[in-house]
């Protein structure tokens, strides 16, 4: 008879886990969930209400009567336009446009950040051949390249998604890489001892411990996509119009009003494309760790 | 009685020059619990990972007997990401066991190290000794012929420290495999094993190979027996004398 099984080790159980394993795990995970959800959506009310202050208080307090028009107050910027179908048309059109255009490039990037850093990680050599034309990709600044871009590809949406994916790129890749080099010697040693072969290494190890820095790079990737569309949209006047592209004909017509709602639509667009992966993150890195799960 | 495992003379030196091994020769036989102590960096990790195909000798020759080698590593060396028991599934899906199989073999391990009802944790719910357990049961599985300890509890309080030589000590006794343990704690050496491997400051070398005479199960109260006293008091000195 083994001493091991009759030592039950309760007493070094860290509590407080203990607490969530004797009580319903599921529902404390949930209820856990709600609350860090309302701890994290709060903040940035507070934040958006702080903007509103400040704004109302530039057009009515800062400028004088005749300058109002370079910031009109809130209600009169959404007044004239949310109604009106004959700018609110165009401009969700134009959005969507965009919206599109940043999706798709940010797909392309994380499937291309994902891979060319698992390649790079096969072997010492690879990385160092492959990983200077990741970072030559990150320091040529955007907007160099993208007449480039137009003149090459034309102005349609691949060109478009095009400069999406090299502003996006980076971050996927050097995240991507980072996560996968996290795996310590030892586990690799583990591996190693159990004969494992280069994909189950890759599968089992490597790639579940850089999970967390990958979300860490598509939250990155995802904001940088939503600035490459716009960019893109502002060079590319001639094809598809895109929000960019309407920013920069209210800009020339001095329509403050319209200007003012596109902006707020790009702003609400990033946060929301932000929210929703920094929400994927916790939601799925918590689960892989084991807190809240079931 | 077979030796599981044979050092003749083994060195190696580093690439970086460093001679970390100069002619080490020691056996394990099976039923046998040897426990190397020796001062920091005098190359006791270097002699498991030789042992275990880690890495190779650039002098001498290491034979092995064993169908089935494990090794427990200083740290628990856990996948966060899984539970408990598929943390010591994992040998067994990386050399292709079949599920059921494997899963209720690693049931039985983590039964064994008495952590039934733990299974679904993961690393990060559990303590430092449980973490160890989890990582003894992952080698267990396997029912190695041989199994490398590189100071397991190195990392442990105290108390935890002493049950889980206890709890080790017992499953030594269950499962009867060629055991190569190491550590710095000279009370751990003696209590543990069946000989006690001395080796010199670096390039380590074996100074003193000293055979500990009580059978197991030994109660935790040997500790605070004469003979015990006396007997790390032996290993300590020929510790003292070569560092
Ligand atoms: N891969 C390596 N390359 C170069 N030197 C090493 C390597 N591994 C260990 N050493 C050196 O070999 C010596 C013995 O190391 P190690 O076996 O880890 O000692 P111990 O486990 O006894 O503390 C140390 O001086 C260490 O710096
Ligand atoms: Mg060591």
């Amino acid at each position: 008879m083994s001493a091991a099984a009759v030592n039950a080790p309760a007493a070094d159980t860290q509590s407080g886990t203990r607490d969530v394993v004797a009580q319903a795990p599921a529902r404390a995970g949930v209820r856990r969930g709600l609350v860090s959800a309302g701890a994290k959506v709060w903040p940035l009310l507070a934040a958006v209400g702080g903007i509103v202050a400040v704004w109302y208080a530039v057009t009515y307090l800062v400028l004088s009567p005749e300058r109002r028009f370079l910031l009109p107050p809130l209600h009169q910027v959404i007044g004239t336009t949310v109604g009106n179908p004959n700018i609110m048309g165009p401009m969700l059109d134009a959005l969507g446009q965009t919206v599109g255009v940043a999706l798709s490039g940010l797909a392309i990037a994380v499937v291309l950040g994902i891979g060319y850093a698992v390649v790079m990680v096969q072997a010492g050599w690879v990385e160092k051949i492959l990983y200077p034309y990741a970072v030559i990709l990150q320091t040529i600044p955007i907007l160099a390249l993208t007449p480039l871009i137009g003149i090459w590809m034309g102005y349609g949406f691949s060109a478009r998604i095009v400069v999406c994916v090299i502003i996006a790129l980076f971050p996927m890749i050097a995240n991507t890489l980072f996560g996968l080099q996290s795996a310590g010697p030892a586990a690799h040693d583990l591996f190693t001892l159990n004969r494992a072969t280069r994909a189950q290494r890759l599968f089992k190890l490597q790639f579940p411990a850089a999970l967390p820095s990958i979300f860490t790079g598509l939250r990155n990737a995802a904001g940088l996509s939503v600035i490459g569309a716009i960019v893109g949209d502002f060079f590319f006047q001639q094809g598809l119009p895109g929000i960019g592209g309407l920013l920069r004909v209210y800009t020339l017509r001095l329509n403050m009003d319209a200007l003012f709602t596109a902006i707020i639509l790009t702003a609400l667009f990033g946060v929301a494309v932000f929210s929703v992966f920094a929400a994927l993150d916790r939601a799925v890195i918590g689960r892989w760790y084991g807190r809240g799960a079931p | 009685m077979t030796r599981t495992l044979v050092l003749d003379d083994v060195s190696k030196t580093f690439p970086t020059g460093t001679v970390a091994l100069d002619g080490v020769s020691l056996s394990v036989a099976a039923g046998e619990f040897v426990t190397v102590v020796g001062p920091s960096g005098c190359g006791k990790s270097t002699l498991l990972r030789l042992a275990s195909g880690l890495d190779e000798v650039t002098g001498g020759e290491i034979e092995v007997n064993a169908t089935s080698t494990s090794y427990v590593f200083q740290e628990a060396t856990l996948l966060e990401w899984r539970s408990a028991l598929r943390n010591v599934e994992l040998a067994g899906e990386l050399r292709g066991a079949a599920k059921p199989d494997r899963r209720r073999r690693a049931q039985e391990a983590l039964d064994l190290v008495g952590l039934s009802g733990f299974e679904k944790q993961h690393p990060r719910q559990l303590s430092g000794g449980m973490r160890m357990r989890v990582s003894i049961a992952r080698a267990l599985v396997a029912e190695p012929d041989l199994a490398l300890f590189d100071e397991p509890f190195g990392a442990l309080d105290e108390i935890t420290r002493l049950r889980m030589q206890t709890e080790l000590q017992s499953l030594f006794e269950l499962k009867n495999f060629a055991g190569l343990f190491i550590t710095h704690s000279v009370s751990e050496a003696v209590y543990l094993s069946t000989r006690v491997v001395v080796m010199s400051g670096r390039p380590g070398r074996v100074v003193a190979d000293i055979p500990v005479p009580w059978s197991y199960p030994r109660p935790p109260e040997l500790r605070y027996e004469p003979e015990f006293a006396a007997l790390t008091g032996e290993v300590s000195a020929a510790l003292g004398e070569h560092s």
